[in-house]
């Protein structure tokens, strides 16, 4: 699904240039349920990026579904994320003067449905998340844990090969991080490719690989151990029976 | 472009955004007001100065008599000037640029003028048929005086609308052709005038003919005023008419031409230079204060859509992950600052042209009947819907271009 050759990608700043990934090679198969590890300044964040053509390398080559992705126009660009990637953001990204199902249905307005379909799938969607109440609630309305379920309908709508979180649990706190990484799992088992990047042991624990990133190479590459049953499916699926979050996405 | 999606994106986008788009529809709604009212306004004082001095023709001299205060070829000052029949001939005859002349022989005692019953006090103006012209009367119904009743010394006598109705109340339609009595001699009425001063005491008047007049008010041949207009092109040649006057008057009447006392004139010519000067100057201030306000108003949605686009970053950065293409980021912050500039202009508009209904009621001294010019209110809102999708085009092209990764990155 993903391939990684030799990615090589500086920043300026200010006078010198930063050089933060430093020959990345990576090799992602569809379905795969990986976390990307690494301190802060380690270039996880600018591996994710690129990944999800959101920045370009400077270097290397990138392959996503077989495609090459170099030197592409915005255009080009937007409409690739649109069609292949979901993202899910540590701040939500969420667009605070729409509410949930509209923020929901909004990567289906670029493909060009209309309004009223699209609100039906996003609808959908919602009932996937277990928000399907708060469907015409605002943004500013919900919890943290729901922003992210909505983020997460979102960037699901599209109906992407490959879901990015970046930090999907970095500003929630522990049991509602464990809700948000079940559902990300179920998302897994449905076939989709998630990649998270975390710097959150607990959290690479939960997915089946992991990548160490440290100054801009894979320092580590392996398959985790996993957390011990109990404070996984004891705060995780007891919050799912609550709220009864079910996912059931047909491919 | 027409996508009826995405007017509702926008719409939806412009309802959520209540603050955001008072504020850039007020500042453009507010500088179409003000130049509606300030054009109205201009244009309303112009027609009020105008018509304070439409009463007389724009070229026309007056001259009087009094008595002169220097000595002058022997004379002592203090000799009384008068005017007679023959300076009326001598003017008409002899100055080139004269184009419409009239005496006048004023009655200073009674003025009693009576029809039927009603009897009031009118002003009494013995003139030349040229008065017409020199006053700019106009004639509603019936005629001015002519030549004939001049030289026949016929007793008639042209009345106002005001003095008509006053006089004849519901016989005013069949007022013509009946005789009323001034100072108890019966003169025919046959004509009436309006004077479009709209001053009152200008109406308040009869007209009957200088001939008569000096005969049956035992004037002899004398006149109290001579009135005229004259061909100027200028100021100067206007003056040069005046100085031409005052010495031929001078060389008969004996005495020194420089005389203020001996002749006063008036030159309305003189006056309407300097009313057009100061209709010049209005309409200078006019445009310098409505092109500062339309300056103000592009200035204002400019500053406003460069705050929306900055305060907008994020979320398109967001549309951007989402798919949004460069494209789809431009045209939603560009049509919806066109959708509310020309909503809102429209609404200034609206507003300004009914204040300005509201006063076209108006006519007070040097201040009547305001109305703005709708051509120029209309290019105004089209220059500030242009001025506001320019300044949100620039901020919206450069949002559109800025990698989504930085445009989240922004806080």
């Amino acid at each position: 699904m993903i391939t990684l050759q030799n990615i090589h990608k500086s920043y300026q700043m200010g006078l010198n240039p930063l050089h933060v990934l430093k020959g990345i090679d990576l090799q992602i198969e569809k379905g795969e349920l990986v976390s990307i590890m690494g301190s802060s300044g380690s270039g996880k964040s600018t591996l994710l990026n690129i990944i999800g053509i959101l920045d370009n390398h400077d270097e290397g080559e990138y392959k996503l579904d077989g495609k090459i992705i170099a030197n592409l126009s915005e255009t080009k660009a937007a409409l690739l994320r649109n069609e292949y990637i979901g993202f899910v953001f540590q701040s939500f990204n969420l667009i605070s003067f729409k509410n949930a199902m509209e923020n929901v249905a909004l990567p289906l307005y670029y493909k060009k449905i209309s309004r009223k379909k699209r609100n039906k799938i996003a609808m959908d969607y919602l009932d996937k998340v277990g928000l399907l109440d708060w469907a015409e609630h605002m943004p500013n309305e919900l919890s943290g844990g729901q922003k992210q379920r909505v983020a997460i309908a979102r960037s699901l709508i599209a109906r992407p090969k490959v879901i990015l979180a970046d930090e999907p649990t970095g500003a929630l706190d522990s049991s509602t991080s464990y809700e948000v990484m079940e559902i990300l799992r179920n998302i897994n088992q449905e076939g989709i490719t998630v990649i998270i990047v975390t710097h959150e042991d607990d959290i690479s624990r939960m997915t089946k690989r992991v990548i160490k990133l440290k100054d801009g190479i894979i320092e580590a590459d392996y398959v985790p151990k996993p957390l011990q049953n109990s404070s996984l499916n004891g705060s995780g699926s007891r919050l799912a029976d609550k709220e009864n979050v079910t996912l059931n996405i047909q491919t | 472009m027409f996508d009826i999606d995405k007017w509702q994106e926008i719409l939806s986008t412009i309802k959520k955004n209540k603050l955001r788009t008072f504020l850039t529809g007020f500042s453009v709604a507010w500088g179409i007001f003000m130049l509606i009212i300030l054009l109205g306004s201009g244009k309303g004082l112009e027609n009020g100065f105008e018509n304070e001095f439409r009463g007389a023709a724009k070229n026309s001299l007056w001259i009087w008599t009094g008595r002169t205060s220097v000595a002058h070829n022997g004379m002592n000052p203090g000799r009384a000037i008068r005017f007679t029949n023959d300076d009326y001939e001598n003017l008409k005859n002899n100055i080139d640029q004269r184009e419409y002349i009239s005496g006048r022989f004023n009655i200073w005692w009674g003025n009693q003028v009576t029809y039927n019953n009603e009897t009031h006090s009118f002003g009494i103006r013995n003139v030349h048929p040229d008065y017409e012209y020199i006053e700019a009367l106009t004639i509603t119904e019936g005629r001015y005086i002519n030549h004939l009743d001049i030289t026949h010394h016929r007793k008639v006598a042209v009345i106002s609308t005001l003095v008509r109705d006053i006089l004849f109340k519901d016989e005013s339609s069949e007022a013509i052709g009946k005789y009323i009595l001034v100072n108890n001699i019966p003169f025919k009425v046959v004509g009436f005038f309006e004077d479009e001063s709209r001053n009152e005491n200008n109406m308040r008047l009869i007209y009957i003919p200088i001939s008569t007049a000096q005969m049956v008010f035992s004037g002899g041949n004398r006149l109290h005023e001579i009135s005229m207009t004259i061909h100027a092109n200028n100021l100067e040649e206007a003056q040069r008419a005046e100085e031409n006057i005052r010495n031929r008057l001078a060389a008969v009447h004996n005495f020194d031409p420089d005389d203020r006392r001996a002749l006063g004139t008036w030159n309305s010519f003189e006056n309407y230079m300097q009313m057009q000067s100061l209709f010049k100057g209005i309409r200078l201030f006019i445009w310098i204060i409505g092109i500062g306000t339309i300056i103000a108003g592009i200035v204002g949605v400019s500053n406003i859509m460069v705050i929306v686009v900055k305060e907008r970053t994020r979320e398109i950065g967001v549309r951007k992950a989402l798919g949004a293409t460069p494209l789809s980021v431009v045209s939603l912050v560009l049509f919806e600052s066109v959708l509310i500039t020309t909503f809102a202009g429209y609404i200034g508009l609206v507003l300004g042209v009914g204040l300005l209904e509201l006063l076209s009621g108006i006519d007070a001294p040097f201040f009547s009947n305001p109305s703005a010019d709708f051509g120029l209110a209309v290019s105004a809102t089209l220059l500030l819907i242009f001025a506001g999708a320019v300044a949100g085009f620039v901020p919206a092209q450069r949002a559109a271009k800025i990698k989504p990764i930085e445009a989240l990155r922004d806080e």
